[in-house]
């Protein structure tokens, strides 16, 4: 089983950005790792300069670099990034919208978690034409994983193991729209929430995360404990999405609990060292609420609040 | 310019048909569409019945197959499509690449419509559904102003259908499990969102508070009623202050955008609201059909008389103009 490391999702500063991805390809046990802008186009040109050290970097380390495209494509710019994407001769590139297919002529590609790969006969659609690995989205039960892994031994599956949990993709900014201002006028505020801004109840019990137009879940998705029925479901990989806390500290402690090196339930209560103060949650992996942490049986341990 | 309405129940169909719609759209009564809702929907033989009402009235039947297919239970959408064609709709609505790819080839003489939840939105993506499986028109997802909706219809080589009245997703269609994340039932799975199952009120000191899969949504003074808790219009806090940080409680009206919409050059205006009773529904078609009559005969558009239906709700033309975002 593999671990790879999707793209930052938060609109970290490129410095940042640069010198997180020049520790992973030094320090992480991670095999693959996904670059690029995900979430926002207006975002990307910050990026833009750096890649090309970071993949050089992340190449020479021996991982696998993937390029993702955006999620959601609507304006004439975020056509072009993505065509331009979908055409660069060297990049091997992670789909995130189906947009991408129209252009990419033949090459072979890797599935992202917002393309909806919900069962078998969708995920071999996407074999014919060229998928050699999918993520399947994060609110996918585990039945559900099983059966299109079985399906399709041809093609890498992965699941969402770590990580804010990517629920949403708006047209509308509501980082903006919390500070009042508009998308066209949004000062990259954003950049402010390395982590996304903290969403509450009005009683105050958490509950999402936003990050500019995507909203993510208040809790983590922590699947260690899963990781034996993960193996048996025939997942290839677990993707952990980075969060602003040491994430190479989290590849080792997933890596050794892959490997069997650390128990499965230690190695979690270690991860609330590494990522404090946010509950963990596998609820839709156990066809529960997403919020919601279950034992590896079904049986509810209770929230972690 | 074709009126789109909704059928939650053969008599909805009934009343849209007689109210002036040219066509109708429905579901069966299982998570195969995006309202599986209790109570709402129809068998096999009230769709037959439902098709064969509409087509005396010259009215067209669409039929909304748009959930995403749970692995290893395909064959329940497949038989959908197969019954839905063999009822004789007039156009099958999809969502899933998988129902998109089996109703082209096992049905190729079928009219294919993209839903709104598979999430189209440019000129790539549409050409994508074109080419693959022939579709001939896309509901666009309401992500996008009239602008930009006017660019996509000169550049597809289909018709584009938009949603004008109802209710108002703020989030990309078929991408948000926000639901699924609070209650575990999702529109892309079970073809729901903010499932009334899940849905709770209680007083506390003095107001009442609606939860949603026991998490908070909003919280209501006396004087204020207490609206329907769906998930991505409640009232919640961030470090910038407490509010409505997505949505308001709003609906969707874009009366006023028809023009604007038809120079675009789109093809079909739909309502949203399988949920809704045949009163509601006649009372909303029949201001749509004044609204378009008047435009075609070149009248400044009537007051619509809408306001009433959206239930003391504000409402909205949202996306449709860029300042929205």
């Amino acid at each position: 089983m593999q671990l790879t490391l999707g793209p930052v999702l938060y609109h970290w500063s490129p410095e940042r950005w640069r010198d997180f991805h020049y520790r992973i390809a030094d320090e992480a046990p991670v095999s693959t790792v996904v670059v690029g802008e995900a979430v926002c186009s207006k975002r990307a040109p910050f990026k833009q300069d750096h890649i090309p050290a970071v993949v050089e970097r992340l190449e020479a380390a021996g991982k696998r670099v993937l390029h993702a495209s955006l999620i959601l494509v609507s304006l004439p710019r975020e056509r072009r990034q993505t065509g331009e994407l979908m055409q660069a001769d060297e990049a091997e590139v992670e789909i995130n919208d189906l947009t991408c297919l129209a252009t990419l002529a033949g090459k072979s590609f890797a599935v992202g978690p917002f393309v909806n790969v919900y069962n078998e006969a969708t995920a071999g659609f996407l074999a014919e034409r060229g998928a050699m690995r999918i993520c399947l989205p994060p609110e996918l039960p585990l039945s559900a994983v099983a059966t299109i892994s079985a399906a399709l031994p041809q093609v890498a599956t992965e699941v969402f193991a770590f990580g804010k949990v990517p629920l949403a993709i708006s047209a509308r900014c509501y980082h903006a729209r919390a500070h009042n201002l508009t998308k066209d006028n949004c000062r990259f505020v954003c950049e402010q929430d390395p982590d996304g801004m903290p969403v509450k109840t009005l009683e105050g019990a958490g509950f999402l995360s936003v990050n500019g137009v995507q909203t993510l879940s208040h809790s983590c998705a922590s699947l260690l404990r899963d990781i034996p029925a993960l193996r048996r479901a025939g997942v290839a990989s677990l993707r952990l999405s980075p969060q602003n806390c040491d994430m190479v500290a989290v590849a080792r402690l997933f890596r050794d609990v892959v490997d069997g090196l650390l128990d499965p339930e230690e190695g979690e209560r270690r991860l609330g060292g590494i990522y404090p103060d946010v509950p963990f949650a596998n609820g839709f992996l156990h066809a529960a609420p997403g919020h919601v942490r279950t034992g590896e049986g079904g049986g509810s341990l209770g929230e972690l609040r | 310019m074709e009126l789109i309405c909704p059928a939650g129940t053969p008599a909805s169909l009934e009343a849209a048909v007689e109210a002036g719609a040219d066509a109708v759209y429905c579901g069966f009564r299982d998570e195969t569409n995006a309202r599986n809702f209790p109570g709402l929907n129809f068998s096999r033989d009230e769709l037959r019945k439902g098709i064969a009402f509409a087509h005396r009235h010259g009215v067209k039947v669409l039929v909304a197959i748009n959930t995403f297919a749970r692995a290893g239970a395909f064959g329940l959408w497949q038989a959908a499509i197969d019954d839905a064609a063999a009822a004789g709709a007039d156009a099958l609505i999809l969502a899933d690449l998988a129902t998109l790819d089996y109703a082209a080839r096992r049905h190729p003489g079928q009219r294919l419509h993209v839903s709104v939840q598979a999430g189209a939105a440019n000129p790539d993506a549409i050409r994508f559904y074109v080419e693959n499986f022939g579709v001939r028109r896309i509901v666009l997802p309401r992500v996008l102003s009239v602008m930009e909706i006017a660019s996509i219809v000169r550049e597809s080589a289909c018709e584009t259908e938009v949603f004008v009245f109802g209710g108002l997703c703020v989030m990309e269609e078929g991408r948000c499990s926000l639901s699924s994340y609070a209650t575990g039932q999702s529109p892309n799975m079970n073809g729901v969102c903010s499932p009334a199952s899940h849905v709770a009120y209680a007083e506390r000191d003095g107001r009442v508070v609606s939860t949603l899969g026991g998490f908070t949504i909003n919280s209501f003074g006396k004087d204020e009623p207490a609206g329907y808790p769906t998930l991505c219009k409640g009232r919640f806090t961030t470090p910038k202050g407490s509010g409505y940080i997505f949505e308001e409680p709003v609906s969707l009206d874009a009366a006023l955008m028809l023009p604007a919409l038809r120079d675009a050059g789109v093809t079909a205006f739909k309502i949203e609201g399988r949920q809704r009773g045949r009163a509601y529904i006649a009372g909303v078609v029949r201001s749509f059909r004044n609204i378009l009559a008047a435009i075609d005969e070149g009248r400044s558009a009537p007051p619509a008389g809408l306001a009433a239906m959206t239930e003391g709700q504000m409402s909205t033309v949202g996306a449709y103009r860029k300042g929205w975002r």
